[in-house]
């Protein structure tokens, strides 16, 4: 009897279980390291919300896993002979989630919401563009002010991206409370830090790549936790494994790590011109900054702080972009060569720095490495952890001699390069200003091909690097995203933006 | 009675308004621009302008507190800057999540820390009391996150027993609710439950040692009925004023544990709001939170006057 009861309860639980699955919809959870700020593509200025765009609003352009800009909702473009305009061809029939139809008429739209809106975070990097032309349903045209060769690169983020007109009309600035875009997944509900829920979007373009029914979004922001949650399987995927962790990952069977050389570096930014604390050696002698680059050891940086895992450098780009100037490799650690350089300059060591460091385990760790390394050669960098906030107000106001800081990385070197060394951009914050170096960068925005911009940061690189400008560029971060091997199809990007089209979950 | 809850109520009205201005104040001393911070990696020249001047982030501190406290008296706690929502909408998000979780935790607190404080009063200087000392001793000298980040190598990476951290609403799944708070709520309320035993067995201490109990162990009472209805009665007075206060930290959110756990809640919220500069969102949580506080004083004022009837005027 027992014996029955059991099969039969056996049977009833087996079959309860095959109707669950088959009925079950499939859901990719992923882990962000932050909550992303407003949904609203003009308005929204983190990188975690980006990860978010990637399976919401479809850009006009994306790239691909070599930097190549690729079609997305536009199908080609092309560039007029004087660089002044440029026509793009958008893809037919693509609808946004709403039902409403994607053309020439909702691309000018978008891009004049985002050149035009209060507050918008997309006006300066598309600012080369004058007016928006409809030259018909599935042509628009670009009247530029000057030629621009970065914005291509531009299309392919928040600024390319295309949301649905009458929603964001109906919406005005609360539009990132419910985002309608052409993207794979449309929105469905956001509790703040606690989750992100989207779901397949019927009607996309490319619908029979997308596999996977739902996507919930669920930002924690300790990587400790956010890797035991992998681990357990309460999560399918997680974004910015720390280094140090990647042992940990690699020895879990059921976890699969993937990397990809970020866009973006991390460097010491020197205060040359901004207010009195600039006064220093460092800051006023070249020769002196030459020296400091040459008492680290890029390479041994690397293997203390991060396994050896991710890429030194010294430029703003890494060697694996068309743009990295070969002729300008990192030098190798020479103290000897550092200390006659300080020796020429006529300063006596020890020199104190004021070294400011935004607080947290990976940057602190970096500081006190290069701490170590410069000592050796008669610097004595004085460690100053500030708070990321207020690290920012500091560095804006000058109050600081040497700063460690990083950029997340743009497509175009451009991004990386020219508000950082340009006299009075907003991000040049050690007030370095060097007319030549800017005229080789207006060189680079007019330029048509590869071959006539690298050739203009070449010029840069000759000018800039080896302490003669404001950054001492040290690495280039490993993008790193580890998932469950039940995910299939992820392809690691450059942007470490996570790409949703193709994913299968087994 | 009436008179005592009049007078206490017409202290709180300048109370919250001290508060209020306590907490506008303060944060204009942190450092920082909240405009850098919002104005993202960019920092574009124009956006930074824009952004100072649609927050009035030029106007003196005065004029912005005026601005702030007209819209909360209207109801309008401000808008959060980072997310374009409102205040009033986050605190609503957030209130229902941070009272189960203090809620929970007291139930761990008080269903561990007032039997074992009795218990070591009763058997002093037994095993049951050094026992109890080492545990209470654990309990306070345990950090929280590091006995979190523990639970979840233990109940989730290697067991798999309950999820490592998110948060379920009671509403949506009773079940996956309790099983996504109870970790957190028991480091919570582990801490606390130290402090209360402490001051339970202190208290109990006390009242065993005073006559009324030894004229009721006289009349013949059998010891149970001594301890629970006369000593405990009479030392339960300040440990509900201990309790009513806890709560309101508790509810003031458990900043550590919620980020540790992911829990969103008024703890996780006021940490990312102090990173962002988003002043609106720290002014109305902390305006809420400490209003709730100075309720459950009042509270615990009145259960005192019915625990213990001398205090009735």
């Amino acid at each position: 009897m027992t014996k029955t009861l059991r099969r039969l309860a056996l049977a009833l639980l087996l079959s309860a279980a095959a109707a669950g699955s088959a009925a079950a919809q499939s859901n990719l959870r992923i882990g962000l390291a932050e909550d992303p700020d407003v949904l609203d593509p003009t308005l929204a200025r983190t990188y975690v919300g980006r990860i978010v765009f990637a399976s919401m609003c479809d850009k006009l352009f994306d790239i691909d896993q070599k930097m190549n800009i690729v079609p997305q909702l536009a199908l080609s473009h092309e560039t007029s002979e004087d660089g002044k305009t440029v026509i793009i061809k958008l893809r037919p029939n693509v609808k946004f989630h709403d039902g409403e139809d994607f053309n020439a008429d909702a691309a000018k739209y978008s891009l004049e919401r985002h050149l035009n809106m209060k507050g918008s975070f997309r006006k300066p990097e598309i600012a080369a563009i004058d007016s928006v032309e409809v030259v018909d349903p599935l042509t628009l045209k670009l009247n530029l002010k000057a030629p621009f060769s970065p914005l291509l690169a531009q299309l392919t983020d928040r600024a390319g991206m295309m949301v649905a007109p009458k929603a964001a009309e109906a919406a005005g600035d609360k539009f990132g409370l419910h985002p309608v875009c052409a993207g794979p997944y449309k929105f469905v509900e956001r509790v703040q830090q606690d989750r992100i829920v989207v779901e397949k979007f019927a009607d996309y373009w490319n619908k029979d790549k997308v596999h996977i029914d739902k996507i919930t979004y669920l930002p924690i922001v300790d990587s400790t936790v956010r890797l035991a949650n992998l681990r357990s399987g309460g999560l399918d995927l997680i974004e910015r494994v720390l280094a140090t962790d990647i042992k940990t990952v690699r020895e879990d069977k059921k976890i699969k790590l993937s990397k990809a050389v970020s866009l973006g570096y991390v460097g010491l930014t020197v205060n040359v011109a901004n207010g009195a604390k600039a006064d220093n050696p460092l800051g006023k002698d070249a020769r002196v900054r030459q020296a400091l680059e040459l008492s680290i050891d890029r390479d041994a940086l690397n293997q203390v702080v991060f396994n050896g895992e991710f890429v030194p450098g010294n430029q703003w780009v890494s060697s694996q972009n068309p743009y990295y100037q070969q002729k300008f490799a990192p030098p190798k650690r020479d103290v000897a060569k550092a200390k006659a350089l300080l020796k020429e300059a006529g300063v006596t060591a020890p020199i104190p720095i004021d070294f400011m460091v935004p607080n947290g385990v990976e940057l602190r760790q970096v500081a006190e490495v290069v701490q170590s390394m410069a000592a050796e050669a008669g610097f004595d960098l004085k460690i100053r952890l500030t708070e990321f906030a207020t690290s920012l107000k500091q560095s804006e106001d000058g109050n600081f001699q040497l700063f460690l800081i990083g950029w997340s990385g743009r497509t175009d070197p451009d991004g990386n390069s020219y508000s950082f060394q340009v006299c009075n951009q907003p991000q040049d914050v050690g007030h370095y200003c060097d007319k030549e170096v800017e005229a080789a960068h207006q060189q680079a925005r007019a330029g048509a091909d590869l071959a006539t911009r690298k050739a203009a940061y070449e010029k840069v690189a000759a000018k800039v690097l080896n302490g003669g400008g404001p950054i001492i560029y040290l690495y280039h971060p490993q993008v790193l995203v580890a998932h469950t091997d039940k995910l299939d199809g992820y392809v690691p990007m450059p942007d470490g933006l996570i790409r949703v089209v193709g994913l299968t979950l087994k | 009675m009436l008179a005592f809850l009049t007078r206490r109520l017409l202290q709180i009205a300048p109370t919250i308004v001290l508060v209020s201005m306590l907490i506008f104040g303060l944060q204009q001393l942190l450092p920082g621009d909240p405009a850098l911070i919002m104005a993202g990696e960019d920092r574009d020249p124009a956006v930074l302008a824009q952004i100072r001047e649609q927050y009035r982030l030029n106007d003196p501190v005065p004029v912005r507190y005026f601005y702030w406290a007209k819209g909360v008296l209207a109801g309008d706690l401000g808008e959060s800057m980072r997310l374009k929502a409102p205040v009033a909408s986050l605190v609503e998000q957030k209130l229902p999540v941070t009272l189960q979780l203090a809620a929970m935790a007291l139930i761990f607190a008080l269903g561990i820390g007032i039997p074992a404080g009795i218990v070591s009063a009763v058997k002093k200087e037994t095993a049951w009391d050094y026992g109890a000392n080492v545990f209470a001793l654990w309990g306070l000298s345990t950090p929280n996150f590091w006995l979190g980040i523990l639970l979840i190598f233990l109940f989730s990476v290697t067991l798999h027993w309950l999820p490592a951290s998110g948060y379920v609403p009671l509403g949506e799944d009773w079940r996956q609710s309790l099983g996504t708070t109870i970790m957190p709520a028991f480091v919570l309320g582990n801490a606390l439950a130290a402090v209360l035993m402490r001051h339970t067995r202190g208290a109990m201490l006390q009242a065993m040692g005073a006559d009324y109990v030894r004229t009721a162990r006289a009349k013949g009472l059998q010891e149970g009925r001594v301890v629970l209805k006369h000593a405990l009665r009479n030392a339960m007075t300040p440990v509900i004023t201990l309790g009513a206060l806890e709560f309101g930290t508790l509810l003031s959110g458990a900043v550590l544990t919620e980020q540790v756990f992911t829990i969103p809640g008024f703890g996780k919220l006021i940490v990312d709001s102090v990173f962002n500069r988003d002043y609106a969102v720290v002014q109305g949580v902390v305006l809420v939170t400490s209003t709730i506080y100075i309720l459950l004083n009042l509270l615990a004022d009145i259960a005192y006057m019915l625990v213990n009837p001398r205090l009735r005027g």
